[in-house]
């Protein structure tokens, strides 16, 4: 089992959780795997064409994916996935 | 409305005079309730702006990541994004506008562009700009 926690923004499409038990051995398979088990979060972590949304960043315990193997990143039993938006502005 | 104690109006403040040349940036913490932030902060996170620009902004994912966890071991959630406009007034620009993530959160603005600093609070929804009344206790 690995966990995601989701931003506040997310969880009105994930019944209000603020962290879900997920199952995956890759970023990509546990990101399926929570669309999955809440349809609602489909469109909003990932673009149409499969790839990270630019103001979405995920991380693998206190790495941020992009540094590391992208969607391709292993994840292992326990570890905790972050799921927080890019805050920005001018 | 906001409520800031004191001390945490004055940290928010010299962050943002010791990001200058640059916009400094930061996060609040507070309570959820009902999936909206009830306005009470519980902790101000000071973060990199690591554009390190003073025409633009971006929280450091890591100081972000650092302050959720934080927020969450005092039962808090993020709620809210300061950062200082250093030439321009206390309002939202249009990349403020552009770039709000979330319509619950507070954008909390100052402005040191004039003598004293001015710190103004918004909500941020689609095109929106609502002013929140800000309080500082003691």
């Amino acid at each position: 089992m690995v966990e995601v926690r989701l931003p506040t923004l997310l969880r009105p499409h994930a019944d209000g959780a603020a962290s879900v038990g997920v199952e995956g051995s890759s970023v990509a398979e546990v990101l399926a795997d929570l669309t999955r088990r809440h349809p609602g979060l489909e469109g909003q972590i990932l673009d149409p064409a499969g790839t990270l949304h630019k103001f979405v960043n995920v991380y693998v315990n206190d790495d941020d994916v992009r540094y590391l193997d992208a969607l391709d990143t292993k994840v292992s039993e326990g570890d905790v996935v972050s799921i927080l938006p890019a805050v920005a502005g001018g | 409305m906001l409520r800031l104690t004191r001390d945490q109006y004055l940290r928010i403040v010299a962050h943002c005079y010791d990001g200058l040349p640059d916009e400094a940036c930061g996060l609040l913490a507070g309570p959820v309730a009902g999936g909206a932030p009830t306005g009470e902060v519980a902790e101000v996170f000071p973060a990199r702006n690591s554009d390190a620009s003073a025409r633009t902004y971006t929280v450091d994912g890591r100081d972000y990541l650092r302050a959720d966890r934080e927020a969450q071991a005092l039962g808090a959630e993020i709620v809210g994004v300061w950062h200082s406009h250093t030439h321009t007034h206390a309002y939202p620009s249009p990349t403020d506008v552009r770039q709000a993530v979330d319509p619950t959160w507070f954008y909390v603005i100052v402005s040191l562009a004039q003598g004293d600093p001015v710190l103004r609070t918004y909500r941020i929804e689609g095109e929106a700009i609502t002013e929140v009344a800000t309080v500082v206790d003691g």
